[in-house]
């Protein structure tokens, strides 16, 4: 069989985490009883006319300068028209001649090293309603609270040859609009969704093949799946000499099939035309230089750091911003506690366990620095023991108690008074002449249990080490 | 009092001065209404009951201060494409025969902060489209000067109602002289505004980038008043301007030595009816004898106006018009086979033969292969349409123009030849494609006694030199006469 | 020389606007469109190779609105004019995925 290459670019759709939408002062709010967030503008009402949001142009332009893009300083609407329940006025307002962002490139890591992936552009443009079947009347209902939520298409150059690369992609795109904070990029809730243009050629062969374009990719998984499945469908085809057709597919992930969205009523001439409800757009060098100063720290820039100035091993600088406000809570508790490589130890091991074991988003993990800071410094003097730390821990991630106050008044404080301690020495020496006689006889693991008993009747109060001195000094008397 | 030969101005000066009141004022109107409406059918609907009602609480707000306008208590019609919150709202389409918005226009929260008071819905040409109001899916609109004749399109309604004395004031809608035109055909005043100048909120869309909303009247300085309360920014429209120069009725004077006047040549050639050509001349006469300079100049672009426009219009209304799908609101289709099939039988059924065709003429041009051909190419032509009128108004204050090439045309005439029904525009539509202002006065009638309007044209943000020019040719003129005084002519 | 108006053109642009026509409409349609089309075949005549497109007559401005919530909840005034309507949802024939 001959060697086949797979090459694939993707069509982006990221929500923009803005309070309105793009065209009304509607809430973007997710969830919500259907249509309680609609208008006369985002249900196209006759008459109404679109304002636009202006963040949604700062949004834009940010992920457009975080991607390396250019901008089209003069940009314009355009009108897609297209017949659709879920599209209100029947067109979509988009861009297609003067898109906001244009010509960037982002640089992936998969297992073969690194790679540039150019971004053909980024245009804003609306979000369509929501369609449900209803089974019981055969018939379909529509909800326009989705209905002008704003978007930005991010489309990608033919680069990709895998679904690793996909991914990688894919996360890298999530992570950078994370941190830009210009959208969550929830793919279970749509706020990041990816068509996937797919075609596959002979290695070797220098023109493209005939693409198809996959729809309905809800999950990172639905999406390395439907590539698989695409890949396997156009080599068949082209195994058996027939030949690809340039269609639109529709992915289902359960039966890990797709099928041609085929219908002679789709012309698929979507007749765009400059929106004349909206003036063009002019951005200026200082809005553009205002936004790129906006931009805060990306990943990689932030990995380095954590790296070169924290000392931190690269494993632990990637896992430690994953998530820019999990590194946020990091980097501020390592400054108040002047010691990040003990911050990011108890971040690598508590924070995420904590966050995995509770099931939470890491973008809700919400405690104050400085209660962290304090328990570790508490740690660090030993005034109190590691075990009892982690536990005061899970009361901080879960209801940022102030730790100082909460050791004081659960008596979780290490006791240094020698006085109480050689006192429940003896106490505990007196009550166990059985395991003494053993230990006196020779049995020295019986140690272990004197210990054990003393820290249990101290609640951890005790520096272990105290414990065990002022155990041996007790027994060298009774012997 | 004969309350019919008051202007609007002068109605409200007497209801502030306590001669009459508001509900007398509406009372005439709606008198007028019940003895001609069987005739000029000028409304599609009428709201008396509310009306009335109205007219008690804005004389209320008069005497207490709450309306001190210059037009409060004046009764006004409103075109049936501008929205009225729990008012059918039809654009004269069977699409929209029950929509009923749940949102004001912009314009009417306007009237009625100056406590006008909203007597009906007039009828239109389906969606603003034509030029005769007979496309209205409602039944025709006669013209109050000759029954058998059209009263222009497509604010027909609203112009014949003011002629016939159904209302004072009325708001109609211009995208290619849509106010211009019937203004003329009914001998009255119209006036369409800069683009920007009035907000298109709540206006049901024909052709976005050329439809304005505008003032129908007796005369100018009626037109002026209502302009100043329905124009300003509105925070809704993204295409409204920001404009400090509203002051209309200050720049009306009876001087107009020394302003300057155009006429384009090309206006002048084979086309236009000669009894209209002589009213038009008369009237440069007139402008000259007050010592006004009149010019004759050339403007190169005027074949070409006709073809951008109706590309240009085409265009956006077919997109403008596709959220009529039976899905929202309006009309759907009674029985069909799956979601396509309601679409096409709901369009099909619900919208006229007139708009049907512009709906498909603007798909075309849109359409993939085509695009440059004709729509970039009309937008490349309006580009050189405007240079044309930048040229000419660092010329001239003003242009001239006539309203239309001939008098009002007989009923069922014009939509036999809609190409030829398009030729009649040739006056107006530039004027729209460069977002100029345009008023039209009655100048003159033809040997039927048909009305014959000149239509003024102003640089973008000029009105005043209009309102000035318009309001001291209306004095010279004299009284110009009203329709169906007397009995209508059959 | 103008573009011909042939059948096909006819259908493609009936499923574009939405429109169904009888033959006879179509025939008439067809005819319409390409007397319209003839004329305006004479913008051909313009030299507009140097000029730009203009789509709107203003633009000097950015208009904006800021990203403040303003709109509550309006269903029942926006399903108040439904041809049909479900459990607060417009209701229309089955979308087919």
């Amino acid at each position: 069989m001959k060697q086949y290459e797979t090459v694939i670019g993707l069509e982006v759709h990221v929500e923009l985490a803005t309070k309105t939408k793009i065209f009304c002062g509607c809430s973007t709010e997710f969830g919500g009883a259907p249509n309680t967030h609609t208008c006369p503008v985002c249900t196209g009402m006759p008459g109404s006319l679109p304002v636009l949001n202006k963040k949604v142009v700062e949004f834009a332009i940010k992920a457009g300068l975080a991607a390396n893009c250019h901008i089209h300083q003069y940009c314009k609407f355009d009108r897609k028209n297209y017949f659709y329940p879920d599209n209100p006025q029947n067109y979509q307002i988009s861009q297609l001649y003067l898109p906001i962002c244009y010509d960037g490139a982002v640089e992936i890591e998969t297992s073969a090293g690194k790679k540039t992936v150019r971004i053909h552009e980024m245009h804003m443009e609306e979000d369509a309603g929501k369609l449900i079947h209803d089974e019981w009347e055969d018939c379909s209902l529509v909800d326009y609270n989705r209905s002008g939520v704003p978007l930005i298409e991010i489309v990608s150059e033919p680069d990709m040859r895998s679904s690793e690369e996909v991914i990688a992609y894919l996360e890298k795109l999530r992570c950078t609009m994370q941190y830009l904070g210009v959208s969550d990029c929830k793919l279970q809730e749509g706020s990041m969704r990816a068509d996937v243009n797919l075609s596959v050629r002979e290695v070797g062969s220098e023109t493209f093949g005939t693409r198809t374009e996959m729809k309905n990719l809800n999950s990172f998984k639905a999406i390395a799946r439907a590539i698989e499945g695409e890949r396997e469908r156009q080599i068949e085809l082209l195994e058996e000499g027939r030949s690809v057709v340039q269609e639109t597919r529709r992915w289902d992930d359960n039966k890990e099939s797709s099928h041609a969205m085929r219908s002679k009523e789709d012309a698929k001439d979507y007749r765009y035309f400059p929106d004349p409800d909206l003036p063009p757009i002019h951005i200026s060098d200082a809005w553009i230089e205002e936004l790129r100063t906006s931009i805060p720290e990306l990943r990689e820039a932030k990995m380095e750091r954590y790296q070169k100035e924290y000392e931190l091993p690269a494993y632990d600088a990637g896992i430690l911003t994953e998530s820019r406000h999990l590194a946020g809570l990091f980097e501020e508790t390592a400054v108040l506690l002047g010691n990040p490589k003990k911050v990011a130890n108890w971040f690598m091991v508590e924070v995420l366990r904590l966050t995995k074991d509770k099931g939470l988003d890491p973008e809700k993990v919400n405690f104050t620095p400085k209660h962290l800071a304090d328990l570790l410094s508490m740690v660090e003097k030993k005034e109190v023991s590691a075990q009892n730390a982690k536990k005061v821990f899970e009361k901080v991630f879960d209801e940022d108690i102030d730790p100082v106050v909460y050791i004081e008044e659960n008596g979780l404080k290490i006791v240094e008074d020698t006085g109480l301690l050689t006192e429940t020495v003896k106490k505990i020496v007196d009550a166990n002449p059985g395991p003494l006689a053993e230990l006196l006889g020779g049995k020295d693991k019986v140690m272990g249990f004197f210990v054990g008993q003393l820290m249990r009747e101290l609640k951890g109060k005790a520096n272990p080490d105290s414990v065990r001195k002022a155990l041996a000094e007790e027994i060298e008397r009774r012997r | 009092m004969d309350l019919g030969k008051l202007t609007a101005l002068q109605l409200a000066e007497k209801i502030k001065q306590h001669q009459i009141s508001v509900l007398d004022g509406v009372k005439y109107v709606f008198d007028q209404i019940e003895a001609k409406e069987d005739k000029v059918h000028a409304y599609l609907d009428t709201y008396k009951k509310e009306a009335y009602a109205r007219a008690k609480k804005v004389q209320k707000g008069i005497e207490d201060g709450t309306y001190t306008g210059p037009l409060a208590g004046v009764p006004v019609a409103i075109k049936d494409n501008i929205c009225i919150k729990g008012k059918t709202t039809t654009c004269a389409s069977k699409i929209l025969e029950n929509f009923v918005p749940q949102y004001n226009a912009e314009v009417i929260d306007r009237l009625e902060q100056a406590g006008l008071v909203i007597i009906g819905k007039t009828n239109m040409d389906e969606f603003a489209m034509g030029s005769t109001t007979e496309t209205s899916a409602y039944g025709v609109t006669r013209n109050p000067w000759d029954l058998e004749h059209v009263p222009g399109g497509s604010s027909g309604g609203s112009c014949a109602a003011v002629a016939a004395g159904e209302t004072y004031l009325a708001l109609g809608s211009d995208t290619g002289g849509s106010i211009r035109q019937p203004s003329s055909y009914c001998g009255v005043t119209g006036i369409k505004p800069t683009y920007g100048t009035v907000s298109r909120y709540g206006l049901v869309a024909y052709a976005s980038s050329l439809d304005q909303i505008g003032p129908v009247g007796k005369d100018v300085a009626d037109c002026a008043a209502l302009l100043e309360i329905i124009a300003g920014h509105d925070a809704k429209d993204s295409t409204s301007m920001k404009r400090e120069d509203l002051d209309f009725s200050a720049s009306m004077t009876d001087k107009i030595v020394g302003m300057k006047f155009g006429v384009p040549k090309e206006y002048l050639s084979e086309g236009l009816n000669p009894e209209v050509k002589e009213a038009f001349m008369n009237t440069l006469k007139s402008l000259t004898e007050m010592g006004a300079v009149v010019e004759f100049f050339s403007m190169k672009t005027t074949e070409y106006m006709i073809p951008a426009y109706y590309i240009i219009a085409s265009a956006e209304a077919s997109s403008n018009l596709e959220r009529f799908d039976g899905v929202k609101y309006g009309f759907r289709a009674k029985e069909y086979e799956g979601l396509h099939d309601m679409y096409k039988k709901t369009r099909t059924e619900g919208f006229g033969e007139e708009v049907k065709r512009r709906i498909m003429l603007g798909s075309f041009v849109l359409s993939s292969g085509y695009y440059d051909a004709y729509y970039l190419k009309a937008l490349r032509t309006k580009a050189l349409i405007k240079k044309e009128f930048d040229q000419a108004f660092s010329k001239y204050d003003v242009l001239l123009a006539p309203a239309s090439p001939f008098t009002a045309p007989k009923l069922g005439e014009s939509l036999k030849d809609p190409l030829a029904m398009y030729l009649g525009d040739i006056y107006t539509v530039a004027v729209n494609l460069c977002g100029l202002p345009g008023i039209t006065v009655p100048c003159g009638k033809d040997a039927a006694g048909l009305p014959i309007g000149i239509q003024m044209i102003g640089d973008c943000f000029k009105e005043n030199n209009l309102f000035r020019a318009a309001h001291a040719y209306e004095k010279k003129r004299g009284d110009f006469g009203t329709a169906m005084e007397g009995g209508e002519k059959a | 020389m103008a573009k011909i108006i042939d059948d096909e053109t006819m259908e493609n642009v009936c499923i574009l606007a939405k429109l169904s026509l009888t033959e006879d409409e179509k025939e008439k349609a067809k005819e319409d469109m390409q007397k319209m089309l003839d004329y305006v075949d004479k913008l051909d005549e313009l030299d507009t190779s140097s000029v730009e497109p203009m789509s709107h007559i203003f633009e000097d401005e950015n208009v904006f609105r800021e990203d403040i919530v303003t709109n509550g909840d309006n269903h029942e005034a926006m399903l108040a004019n439904a041809p049909k309507q479900k459990e607060n949802q417009y209701q229309v024939p089955k979308t087919i995925g």
